[in-house]
């Protein structure tokens, strides 16, 4: 057998470019030291995997409004709490009398709802087909015990139409560490018409470290060989089909949609939003399209999709910081930017 | 709020309670400021205390207040001796809570051989809420004991008195009603820095690794003394349910929270006499040898990890858990 770690480690030939699209492959990454672990010739990406970082100024807007409408609470994950929209964060209305409440799980909406019936709580339901799956499992809570005082606003994303977009930028990626948690739901199957479309391979990985330089392993060996296969490296969680009860669930209350994603704009049939028949559990989370830069220089649009690595914004490490982020990159422990600052990487 | 009028409902909580409590002959003495014997040098700080809940697995926010200041004297080299409370509590405290709390404020000041010299209650509008302040005072040892972060030298070994992330785990636990064995790892640390002393160990720096965790405060040493430290990933302490907890939710016992847990920078020479003294303590029985001071880059710290690379380590950026002591 060929040892992967010595093969990474000593490669030599045509530089490679590989994106992680997951942001927890991203901190997995950082956490483990992995970059130098593996030829300076093998470059890692981080993608649009971050769902804090890839929800547009207006999404943010909306929440703030939100939350300063009487009798109104936004709940939120707390991540949400910093970034900023066209010009404030959820936590700077919190001095202005904004009612915000921070989570841990989405289900926690639930007791919130039933200690205070007289109040709406909307949950800031942001995320990718992982957390889509939980946001089901609320509706079918709530509806399942009557409580009529809960709304999502919503920004859900889904990953094929984004990764495609990606395949189809200049100057592009050869090959996908594809995320884990996201193909636990939708299965590897997923990724098999990008792989054929794009000639790209993926491999589908968990967040340990040997078993992501598997992953990188694998897929050099497919890029050397010209191969575009989907290769599951994550067998003990991820089948190809994916899990069919979650996916039902998910079908139930939500159906596919345009979504607006920061850096790319908006992306046809690449989101999800509650279903018509549920309409009324939705605070507005249609056509949220704009997108505003914060500051006019800062280039988050650019390193979510994979042409700036984060030390070449001219912002990072300067005047954005975690303590003063500029752009949502910088705010999740998972966007590429905070990663990279955090962790002092050089590559 | 009659408790707080500072007349007799006031008398009442004070002597019913604390006084009880926290009995010894320079508080009994009730006058408005507790006159005390000194030392050539003094050791000062103070601290507050606003944990939530109140009472938690291994502690409660009475210990927490009395080893928190407990352990910055320690810090310094000095043997602590006297300590003041404030309370501040909102109306609502139930008098049980109050007593538990006062019990074991009292346990742990006698434990860690301090005596509580003065107190102050008020009681504030508010839903139960109970904030505690202690002040310390302790001795330094005759002679020039002193520890700085600057101190370090190249050779340098780098201790950690056991686990991390316990209390950290243990509050966050409780806040999100998940069930587990973990306990808060709250403990005074003044017994191993004097064993450290009696055993003359060359000791450049020590600290107590609170919020912020292990990873901040070895970073404050990098950059203090310009120096390179270098930790490895598999000779640090964790416990088993504290992993599985940072699993799931995506935590770092690098950058949690601890109140009884303790790093030292020491002559390489004293290395393992260092070792024996912290792993005497009933506290320090996981102590381990977790790094050295190396030559390279100038005040950065480097953690080897378990999958053998080499990760950079920072000062903790973000909150961390609030009120979380």
């Amino acid at each position: 057998m060929i040892d992967y770690r010595n093969y990474l480690k000593e490669y030599d030939g045509p530089p490679i470019r590989i994106m992680e699209v997951c942001g927890t492959h991203t901190a997995s990454i950082a956490h483990t030291g992995i970059v130098s672990l593996i030829s300076s010739k093998i470059q890692l990406i981080s993608g649009p995997g971050c769902p804090v970082c890839v929800t547009v100024t207006e999404y943010i807007d909306r929440l703030i409004d939100l939350s300063l409408t009487p009798d109104t609470v936004v709940v939120t994950f707390g991540d949400m709490i910093r970034v900023t929209g066209r010009s404030k964060s959820l936590q700077d209305v919190r001095s202005e009398g904004g009612q915000v409440r921070m989570v841990y799980s989405p289900m926690d909406t639930l007791a919130l709802a039933k200690l205070e019936p007289a109040k709406t709580f909307v949950f800031a339901a942001i995320g990718f087909e992982t957390t889509t799956a939980v946001y089901a499992a609320l509706m079918d809570e709530m509806i399942r015990e009557g409580l009529t005082n809960i709304r999502l606003l919503t920004s859900l994303k889904t990953m094929p139409r984004c990764i495609e977009w990606v395949c189809s930028m200049q100057g592009g990626i050869d090959g996908f560490l594809a995320p884990g948690h996201v193909s636990v739901i939708t299965g590897s199957s997923l990724f098999e018409p990008l792989a054929r479309d794009f000639h790209v391979p993926f491999a589908v990985a968990g967040f340990e470290a040997e078993q992501i330089l598997m992953a990188l392993f694998a897929l050099v060996k497919m890029i050397e060989g010209k191969e575009s296969r989907v290769m599951n490296l994550y067998p003990a969680a991820v089948t190809r089909d994916g899990n069919l009860t979650a996916k039902d669930m998910i079908h139930t209350y939500f159906e596919s949609c345009d979504a607006a994603w920061r850096g790319m704009g908006v992306i046809a049939e690449s989101g999800m939003v509650l279903r018509d028949i549920y309409g009324k559990y939705d605070a507005g989370s249609r056509n949220l399209y704009c997108d505003h830069s914060h500051h006019p220089m800062c280039r988050c649009d650019k390193v979510i999709t994979g042409a700036l690595k984060p030390k070449e914004c001219p912002l990072f490490g300067k005047i954005c910081t975690p303590q003063a982020p500029q752009g949502a990159c910088m705010v999740s422990a998972e966007g590429s930017c905070c990663s990279y600052f955090v962790n002092r990487r050089n590559d | 709020m009659a408790h707080g009028s500072g007349g007799k409902a006031t008398s009442d909580l004070i002597s019913s309670i604390f006084a009880r409590h926290f009995d010894n002959p320079v508080l009994a003495k009730m006058e408005d400021a507790a006159v005390v014997p000194g030392a050539a040098r003094l050791a000062m700080t103070t601290d507050s205390f606003v944990v939530t809940p109140l009472v938690f697995a291994g502690g409660d926010i009475g210990k927490l207040a009395v080893c928190g200041t407990v352990n910055d004297l320690a810090m310094s080299g000095a043997k602590p001796m006297y300590l003041t409370c404030g309370f501040i509590l909102e109306e609502g405290v139930e008098t049980e809570d109050l007593e538990r709390i006062a019990a074991s404020m009292s346990t742990a000041a006698k434990e860690a051989g301090v005596l509580i010299v003065a107190g102050d209650t008020k009681v504030i509008e508010g839903k139960g809420g109970l904030y505690i302040n202690t002040s310390g005072v302790g001795f330094l040892p005759e002679g020039d004991f002193e520890v700085s972060a600057s101190f370090l030298r190249t050779g340098d070994m780098i201790l950690l008195s056991g686990t991390l992330g316990d209390h950290h785990a243990t509050i966050l636990s409780a806040r999100m009603g998940i069930e587990n064995t973990i306990q808060s790892d709250c403990a005074p640390l003044h017994g191993m820095v004097s064993a450290l002393q009696d055993s003359k160990v060359h000791i450049r720096a020590m600290r107590d690794v609170t919020r912020g965790g292990l990873a901040t405060v070895l970073h404050e040493f990098a950059v203090a003394s310009n120096k390179c430290l270098r930790i490895e990933e598999r000779l640090i302490p964790v416990k088993d349910q504290v992993k599985g907890l940072c699993g799931i939710l995506g935590l770092d016992p690098l950058y949690m929270a601890n109140e009884g847990k303790m790093v030292a920078a020491v002559a390489k020479e004293d290395a393992e006499l260092a070792l024996s003294c912290l792993r005497k303590s009933p506290y320090g029985e996981a102590a381990a040898i977790i790094g050295e001071v190396i030559s390279g880059e100038e005040g950065t710290l480097l953690l080897l990890t378990e999958a053998g690379g080499v990760r950079m380590l920072t000062e903790l950026y973000g909150e961390g858990l609030p009120r979380i002591c």
